[in-house]
């Protein structure tokens, strides 16, 4: 019954297809390198690794020495590593001008199990053995493996997150003591280990802890291991959860979040985009939880909700095989949340059955609608990858029509932008200065930061939102203009310079809606910066409204790098000699094109003015050439011989003969 | 340095007996309202005082009815605006057309005692300005008007008797608050003090009174004021804004004094965050809108000619806030309620952050040193006007630090000053120790009382100078 815009969690387009596994081909996943091996009758008729996309699939043969185990290559495909035995790994090598031919190693462990082993290098391979862990050089050329390092320690199961190169073993009888092992270019260490809190079960004993319920999972930038905790069928259950435990690389492993799945029953996860997805198997829907909202926080452990009301995976049509199916067939729909469906961290689903590798992703636009609070649903979409186009969907969004959303919820909004908007500026602040100081000890080299999505600028905020919204003609003018404020509101509050189109926004809208009292407080009050356009963006305001005249003066002194403008200013207005005296006063007059106040004193039609203006230029000529008279290039002849024609030849100023 | 003046005039002998300009009479008339002989008291609309006998009342309305007549054969469109005589002066103003207000000033007098020890009153006819009491007497219409619209209004509602009413009971009142004594430049300029404000500040107050007006929709202009300072208005004229900034700090904010609180010492900062305590209270209104009794009357202005609207006055420490709502709609006890609930808290907490930059900024720029000048400012663009000679003013008492005589000198250059359109500057060397210096510069008028003993002009230009590029140097004066 749920509408198309109401799925949140989709199946990637373009799925990786694979042979699907039947009684003569086994299907491999290996999470490292996210291939998928088809391995059909052990190998010897072929087998077929894709991933991660679905295109140059490797194809090869091998022989067939029984039934094979795991099988996986190492970084880079250079080497394939095959498990058919529970006492060693073969080894085959894919590198050009090397032999073609497998060799084998036996795990050190005596009476040892191989439980598995993963690829950490190109060239480095860890066993884990039901004794220990023995971590491997390969050395493709010899044909032979050198043992590095291997500690001794019972195992019951492993996993590996090949994102950290972190392998996590489960120790003791219950197995809730978990042993994390890290590797780093030929190095093995051992990290602290840690016991995971298995829930308080009546009687008979305690269940083990399965690997079922454990992943492990990079969440913004920070490894967790997730731990499903199931509680048992029971009127009082408030339902299972998943408790987050943060391991760092050196410390020690902390419990910080519970995600509450008020439900029980048989769940899988995933991590998408920085969310933790639980898809519950009973009701066939999922639960997504972001650690970075806000959650009910007891001081050391963070309790939270899901994002949104559960909801299915969109319904996914599985592509046909074949090109003649395509016409004859309808659509078949995909089985969601089936049983034979395999999760790998992070977003990875795999229906073995039916041979499909898929990318688990989150649909933003649908959130908008499911999200009530804005506040909120800002928090959520600032921390998704591709969040920009939706952020400023739901800015327009809330500006605009019936469901406008209330002043305080917009300046919650905006300032939750410009804080990310803010962040990002002192980064790169920060990153510019150094670089201009030059990398020293105290100083090492730093990486550029990253623009990430979530940094909607000015310019953004201008073309998507502002230009569009105050050209809106239903908008009480009242409202567009109280936005345009809280947005100046909020950049000044988070120290942004605010750019000028947006100060011309501000004006246009001003003035378009008569509120040129406004205007006024907003230069009086210095929130518009003061700046040479804005100051003649003023001055052509002043036939409907005078005062921008007087305003845009003042603000031409205080740039007091506008001396000609002013000098221009005045002119046009007829004050010459106001324009003469404002430029005597800071010492401009020397510079001063003569010809330029004769013509504006002579428009004004004041003869005694223009005698002033003369005079004063004449006695400028004296004091800087020794002569009264103007050179040609000042071309004032036309002035001197008005003044002639006026006042005499007599009434010029005569040279000084000495 | 003390900033002391002498004055000349307290050497000319203690027995002396000084009286200030007083009002002797204040009259409205329309001489189209009885033109006939025999009706000419259906003329007078109001008068004060009102024992006057009935006579008396007709012939001085005829007898500024014939001055009026009389001037305009010279000028028809300025008839005089005043008639100056030994014993007192008089004023015309014809705020609306056929509608004539006089206010007639007895001239201040000097009792002095002859040698024969009998009393000789001198009567000083030239001590008081014209524009000074021009002034006075457009404002006492202004003032009226604010609270009652147009007289025109009122004959067309109520004809010439509710006119009338309205006349005697705003004038009775509104007469006795004037105090022509202090009155001086500030009357003529009718300015409003701006409060400094930083741009966050003003920005964070902005988006405050958006966000009241958005919710209590019913509100249609608001205005904020600060300390008796102009902060913020949304919609009002100028000139509406002018008078009702009169009103409220000459008025209405005297009337309600209290201990006003630092920002900085005020305890409820604390006690802010849990229960919404606040500081917020109605000066028109009810003074407790959660008493289920309470009446919720306001009073109601009018601005932009025509409009009528409810006038809600709420303040919360030093800032005081007008909201204007539709006179034609009702105000009941729950937008009261509402109101306060919403505004009070929001409020409280913007006036001790108001105060707080205040005082950072006081404590930034330093201890205040006693300034060798004193200046008043005015701006007839915005209406801003700053004093330093003014102590304080209200409606009863206007403080100057200076002697009235310096004050007459500022009066008269203001008076010069209106009488041209360009810039100009004026220096007066006024008594034995003072300089005053008045400069106009496009709309902006500065007045300057310097106290330098042996001064000479060009080094109290030079001074001048210095006082524009430290007190004004982000505003364009011409030198």
């Amino acid at each position: 019954s749920a509408m198309e815009e109401d799925y949140y969690l989709e199946l990637s387009d373009g799925p990786v297809q694979f042979e699907k596994a039947s009684s003569v081909n086994n299907v491999f996943f290996d999470e490292a390198n996210k291939q998928v091996f088809a391995v059909r009758s052990g190998g010897a008729t072929g087998v077929v690794v894709k991933g991660p996309d679905d295109k140059n699939p490797i194809s090869f043969r091998m022989d067939d020495k029984g039934e094979v185990k795991c099988i996986k290559f190492s970084f880079g495909n250079k080497i394939l590593a095959v498990q058919r035995n529970s006492k060693s790994v073969d080894f085959l090598n894919f590198l050009p001008d090397l032999l073609h031919l497998e060799y084998s190693q036996e795990c050190k462990a005596k009476n040892g199990n191989i439980l598995g082993f993963c690829w950490t290098s190109s060239n480095e391979i860890v066993f884990i053995t039901d004794q220990g862990i023995e971590f491997y050089q390969v050395l493709p050329d010899k044909r032979s493996l050198k043992l590095q390092k291997s500690q001794n320690i019972n195992v019951n199961w492993y996993m590996y997150c090949p994102e950290r190169l972190v392998i996590l073993l489960s120790t003791t009888v219950l197995g809730n003591v978990l042993q994390p092992f890290t590797f780093k270019s030929g190095t093995m260490s051992k990290m602290n280990k840690f016991e995971i809190e298995l829930p308080i079960a009546p009687k008979p004993a305690k269940v083990p802890l399965s690997e079922r319920d454990i992943a492990m999972a990079t969440i913004y930038g920070q490894l967790y291991i997730l731990y499903l905790k199931h509680h048992l069928r029971a009127p009082s259950s408030t339902g299972s959860e998943v408790v987050l435990y943060y391991l760092p690389r050196e410390g020690l492993c902390k419990k910080l979040h519970i995600l509450k799945l008020s439900r029980i029953g048989k769940f899988a996860l995933n991590v998408v985009d920085n969310l933790v997805v639980v898809h519950h198997q009973d009701t066939e829907t999922s639960l997504i939880f972001d650690i970075h909202l806000r959650g009910e926080c007891d001081g050391t452990v963070t309790l939270h909700q899901p994002v949104l009301p559960a909801q299915s995976i969109q319904p996914y049509q599985l592509p046909q095989a074949g090109p003649a199916a395509v016409t004859t067939q309808s659509p078949v729909l995909c089985k969601l949340y089936s049983s034979s469906w395999s999760v790998f961290q992070p977003d990875i689903i795999i229906s073995a059955s039916e041979g499909f590798l898929w990318y688990l992703q989150v649909k933003l636009q649908p959130v908008v609608n499911l999200l009530q609070d804005k506040g909120r649903l800002m928090d959520f979409l600032l921390q998704r990858r591709d969040c920009k186009m939706v952020i400023l969907f739901v800015c327009s969004q809330m500006l605009n029509g019936a469901e406008r959303s209330p002043l305080p919820v917009v300046a919650v909004v905006f300032d939750k932008l410009n804080h990310e908007y803010k962040k990002y500026l002192e980064e790169e602040h920060t990153y510019t200065l150094a670089m201009e100081a030059g990398p020293s000890r105290s100083n090492p080299v730093q990486k550029r930061p990253i623009r990430t999505q979530a940094v909607i600028d000015q310019s953004d905020m201008y073309t998507h939102v502002l230009s569009v919204f105050t050209e809106k003609k239903d908008v009480p003018h009242k409202f567009t203009v109280a936005v345009l404020m809280e947005y100046i509101r909020s950049l000044n509050q988070f120290q942004i310079p605010v750019q000028h189109y947006l100060y011309e926004l501000v004006i246009k809208t001003l003035v378009q809606h008569n509120l040129f009292y406004m205007l006024h407080q907003f230069l009086q009050y210095h929130v518009l910066s003061d700046s040479k356009p804005l100051a003649c963006l003023l001055l052509s305001l002043e036939s409907s409204y005078p005062p921008a005249h007087q305003l845009s003066l003042d603000m031409l002194k205080r740039l007091s790098t506008a001396n000609d403008e002013i000098v221009e200013v005045l002119l046009s207005k007829h004050q010459v000699l106001g324009a003469l005296r404002f430029i005597r006063s800071v010492g401009g007059h020397d510079n001063v094109s003569a010809r330029k106040f004769l013509d504006a004193a002579k428009q004004t039609g004041d003869e005694m003015l223009f005698y002033t203006i003369f005079k004063f230029f004449e006695q400028r000529n004296q004091r800087l050439r020794g002569n009264p008279s103007f050179t040609p290039g000042e071309h004032c002849e036309e002035h001197v011989a008005f003044f002639k024609n006026v006042f005499g030849e007599h009434a010029l100023m005569r040279p000084t003969a000495f | 340095k003390k900033f002391l003046f002498s004055s000349p005039r307290m050497a000319t002998g203690t027995q002396d007996k000084q009286y200030n300009p007083t009002l002797l009479s204040f009259f409205i008339y329309n001489p189209k309202f009885g033109p006939k002989e025999g009706e000419e008291e259906k003329k007078i609309l109001f008068y004060h005082p009102n024992e006057v006998e009935k006579n008396e009342k007709i012939r001085n309305v005829g007898l500024c009815e014939a001055i009026v007549q009389f001037t305009r054969t010279f000028c028809p469109t300025k008839p005089a605006k005043s008639l100056h005589t030994q014993k007192n002066r008089q004023f015309f103003h014809e705020p609306e057309e056929n509608f004539w207000m006089v206010m007639v000033v007895r001239n201040p007098m000097i009792e002095k005692s002859n040698k024969d020890g009998k009393p000789l009153v001198e009567y000083q006819e030239e001590e008081i300005l014209d524009t000074v009491y021009n002034a006075v007497l457009q404002q006492c219409y202004s003032m009226y008007r604010l609270f009652n619209g147009s007289f025109a209004q009122a004959l067309e509602t109520g004809g010439v008797e509710l006119l009338k009413q309205r006349l005697e009971k705003f004038f009775y009142r509104y007469l006795q608050t004037l105090h022509l004594k202090s009155c001086d430049l500030l009357d003529v300029f009718g300015g409003i003090s701006f409060f400094p404000l930083d741009k966050m500040t003003y920005l964070k107050i902005q988006s405050f009174v958006n966000k009241v007006e958005e919710n209590l929709d019913l509100v249609k202009y608001t205005s904020l004021i600060f300390g008796s300072k102009d902060v913020l208005r949304s919609g009002l004229e100028q000139d509406d804004m002018r008078i009702l900034y009169k009103y409220l700090t000459t008025s209405l904010f005297p009337r309600h004094t209290e201990p006003e609180l630092a920002g900085r010492d005020s305890p409820m900062r604390t006690e802010m965050s849990g229960n919404l305590q606040h500081y917020g209270r109605f000066l028109t209104g009810p003074s407790n809108p959660n008493d289920p009794e309470a009446k919720c009357r306001f009073p109601k202005i009018f601005v932009n000619t025509e409009e009528e609207l409810h006038l809600i006055v709420y303040k919360a420490m030093s800032a005081a806030v007008c909201f204007m709502v539709d006179a034609s709609l009702e105000l009941t006890r729950d937008f009261c309620v509402k109101l306060n609930k919403l505004v009070g808290p929001h409020l409280t907490v913007l006036a001790s952050d108001i105060c707080e930059q205040y005082n950072i900024n006081k404590r930034l720029s330093g201890p205040e040193k006693e300034p060798q000048f004193k200046y008043i400012y005015f701006n007839h663009m915005n209406l801003a006007e700053k004093s330093t000679i003014h102590m304080r003013k209200t409606a009863s008492i206007s403080l100057t630090s200076v002697h009235p005589d310096l004050m007459k000198i500022l009066g008269d250059i203001n008076s010069d000053f209106s009488r041209v359109d360009d810039d100009e500057e004026i220096i007066v060397k006024a008594m034995s120790d003072y300089w005053v210096v008045g400069k106009k510069s496009d709309q902006r008028e500065l007045y300057v009382i310097l106290n330098q003993k042996n001064a000479n002009l060009i080094e109290v230009n030079e001074e001048v100078k210095k006082l524009c590029a430290t007190q004004f140097s982000n505003i364009f004066f011409l030198d």
